[in-house]
């Protein structure tokens, strides 16, 4: 699925840098029903993960309340030029992943 | 010299509802985007936090895939769309010389796709045909509306203009009622806008997914406990027609983000 990652390109080392990252999922939570009254089954982004360089920086679960296309937003310290990956894990065997390079001078 | 005084005063108040009522002067235009919070600005203003772009992405890809028995792509015909399609939408809708009525961007997307690439026309509001309205409509953003330009449009206009102004379901609103007459005011909180149609296809947060100008005038339409016209019905093109007749001159932001 298509997702929107913002990583500076440039950072100097011991920077604190913002990264972001927006996917494409449409968070259906599992409460809802359909006009003929059958529960739609859930399919929600479970988990979501962001390494540097193989090291895992960051990590979060979702859960049914987050709305549809999450969009999480955290941050790090530049200590080396690389790369971050990024990948979401969800229902029904989702699996979806993005990466970024930076430069650290 | 009161009495002058009362008649001046008395005239003012006759005055009044006409000074309010009426359709908005071209330079008192608004996007609804001025009537937003900074934070969902921000979320339209960055191409990596607007949740429009995930459409856009999607619409590029498609752009570029064959589809239907002919085995075209969109960019077998139109190449590269950043050239080719720079300005359309906001000439949208326009008239179908063969059809000989005005035709929305998504009837345009179908019409190519059952007359050029003998494929089936993707159905209102599903994913495919939002991404490629968006892709395609994005490439004008920062153009200036024109739509209704076009003198073979007028009569099309017209009719938008007059459902426009007409009260209609069992609250008896016209449109106008509210997005001429109350807009900068509010309604249960929520700021009323000028129905400048500027960003379509846009993501709405409340729908959490990108919708067409239809699904939102149905929305109204709803809203006012009316009857509301079918997808693609004339008077939904119509009155598509007229809202961006209206918007003449604002600047295209697809894909807007709008609460």
């Amino acid at each position: 699925m298509a997702a929107l990652i913002n990583v500076p390109a440039k950072a100097k080392r011991g920077d604190v840098i913002e990264l972001r990252a927006l996917t494409s999922h449409i968070m259906e939570t599992g409460f809802r029903h359909t006009v003929d009254g059958k529960l739609v089954p859930r399919d929600i982004i479970t988990s979501f993960t962001c390494r540097y360089n193989g090291a895992e920086i960051f990590r979060a679960d979702l859960f049914p309340a987050i709305a549809a296309n999450p969009y999480l937003s955290f941050f790090t310290v530049a200590k080396e030029s690389g790369k971050f990956e990024f990948e979401w894990i969800g229902d029904n065997g989702y699996s979806s992943t993005a990466s970024a390079s930076i430069t650290v001078e | 010299m009161s009495v002058w005084r009362a008649i001046a005063a008395a005239a003012l108040f006759a005055a009044a509802p006409a000074l309010l009522a009426g359709e908005i002067p071209p330079d008192g235009r608004r996007s609804g985007y001025s009537f937003m919070g900074p934070e969902t600005r921000a979320m339209q203003d960055d191409d990596t936090s607007n949740p429009g772009m995930l459409f856009v992405l999607d619409g590029e890809a498609l752009w570029a895939k064959k589809a239907g028995s002919a085995e075209k792509a969109c960019a077998d015909c139109h190449g590269d769309a950043r050239g080719s399609m720079k300005g359309v939408a906001a000439r949208y809708p326009a008239i179908d010389k063969a059809l000989g009525r005005p035709v929305t961007l998504d009837q345009r997307i179908n019409l190519c796709r059952s007359n050029h690439q003998q494929a089936t026309p993707l159905p209102y509001e599903s994913r495919d045909l939002l991404a490629l309205s968006a892709f395609v409509a994005h490439q004008s953003r920062g153009v200036a509306i024109t739509a209704g330009d076009d003198p073979q449009a007028r009569p099309f206009v017209e009719q938008g203009r007059d459902l426009f102004m007409r009260r209609e379901g069992q609250l008896n609103l016209a449109c106008s009622n509210c997005h001429d007459d109350n807009f900068d005011r509010r309604l249960a909180g929520a700021p009323i806008t000028q129905a400048q149609p500027t960003g379509y296809p846009l993501y709405r947060l409340e729908w959490q997914t990108l919708g067409s100008l239809e699904r939102r005038l149905r929305s109204c339409m709803s809203g006012v406990r009316a009857q509301a016209y079918d997808y693609g019905s004339p008077e939904l093109v119509a009155l598509e027609l007229y809202l961006m007749s209206r918007a003449h001159g604002l600047p295209m932001e697809t894909p807007a983000v709008r609460p």
